[in-house]
């Protein structure tokens, strides 16, 4: 009997699964899940992004999977290691809520739409074809990505499960 | 020596205080707001990692009645109050004497929200005016906002002004409970004060610990 494992994710953090194992983060708010994965091979990376930009950044030392811009590239690097070809890469998105209504327009109060838009921009920047998302809104999500049938399951409190 | 190196166990002691006072007087103002008594726990001060943050408040999945607010002024930083579902529900009921008011139904009623959100502001504005009165520093807090979701989607959206700083957290957590019911993580409010890095400094120098 083959056993499935779901590998958890934490908040700003990334990792790889590959089937019949699945992947899975919890809790995603303003952050957002990217999932880069190949069909073919059955193998699937996660992060959970949790800013925009590492020039955002004040630490000494980077977290790659934080940011947007550093995690993908990181996330991609990754996969290849694992025997990926860029170019099978295709990606799916969840996340970039808007927990809470401010009046305030201060900027990081719209994390949320700004985490997205950062995603977007660097999947298109490697050349990663986005399949589909589920963003934006405000509810948190939990999110589990099974490599082989490269399906997104998406759990909301109020809105239910939904697979992308 | 970069910030976390230099906190001392002193330094946690004078945050603990911080908890306690803030904690006490929200605790108060909660027990004659309910007409009933209400207990807090000793502070928690800790260092965590923003995952362990999450486990504090019951790991990343557990449903909440959240009421996030930033602080501004002398001090800046986030604060949570963070309720089981089902004690949140118990105090509203009791607020606005409606027994069927639920924050997990598909329409909560306005007046309950509008009720929890009252209640939020009356107890971190007890808490943050005792923390006010303690050290001599200006605190702005701004309108509550009330979240029911997965306690990692709430706070997350507080950490993000200090996760361009840092991958850790200093959290001020105090826990209130009811005091006719026995104690247990289903009946604990905490209440989280996440201050800004660079508002430790000014903490400790209002209240002459260098």
């Amino acid at each position: 009997m083959i056993t499935r494992q779901v590998v958890k994710v934490g908040i700003a953090d990334m990792n790889i699964v590959k089937s019949p194992d699945s992947i899975r983060t919890s809790g995603l708010g303003s952050c957002v899940g990217v999932v880069l994965y190949d069909e073919t091979m059955k193998i699937a990376g996660l992060i959970h992004v949790m800013l925009p930009d590492s020039s955002l950044s004040r630490t000494e030392t980077v977290n790659v999977a934080k940011f947007a811009d550093t995690g993908i590239p990181a996330m991609i690097d990754q996969l290849k290691l694992e025997g990926v070809q860029p170019f099978r890469l295709k990606a799916k998105i969840a996340g970039g809520a808007e927990m809470f209504q401010f009046t305030s327009n201060k900027d990081t109060m719209r994390i949320g739409p700004r985490n997205v838009a950062a995603v977007k921009e660097y999947l298109l920047k490697s050349k990663v074809p986005l399949i589909s998302e589920d963003t934006g809104g405000n509810s948190g999500r939990t999110i589990e990505f099974d490599p082989s049938t490269s399906l997104l399951n998406i759990r909301t409190v109020n809105q239910g499960v939904i697979d992308i | 020596m970069t910030f976390h190196q230099r906190i001392t166990s002193m330094h946690l002691d004078v945050l603990k205080e911080i908890g306690n006072i803030g904690a006490a007087h929200a605790a108060t103002s909660l027990s004659s707001l309910l007409g009933k008594k209400v207990d807090m726990r000793v502070p928690k001060v800790e260092m965590v990692s923003f995952d362990d943050m999450m486990e504090l408040a019951g790991g990343p999945e557990n449903v909440v009645t959240g009421i996030y607010l930033r602080i501004e002024g002398d001090l800046t930083g986030s604060m949570f109050f963070v309720l089981p579902i089902e004690q949140s529900n118990r105090f509203i009921r009791n607020l606005i004497h409606d027994d069927t008011f639920d924050f997990q139904s598909p329409s909560i009623s306005e007046l309950g929200i509008s009720a929890m959100q009252e209640l939020g502001n009356i107890l971190s504005g007890s808490y943050l005016s005792a923390l006010s009165d303690f050290t001599g520093l200006k605190i702005y807090p701004t309108v509550p906002a009330l979240s029911v979701d997965m306690v990692g989607a709430i706070i997350s959206f507080g950490l993000v002004e200090l996760s361009h700083i840092s991958d850790y957290v200093i959290v001020i957590d105090t826990a209130i409970l009811e005091d006719d019911l026995p104690d247990s993580e289903s009946v604990r409010g905490h209440f989280f004060l996440l201050p800004d890095p660079e508002s430790f400094d000014s903490i400790f120098k209002s209240l002459g610990v260098s």
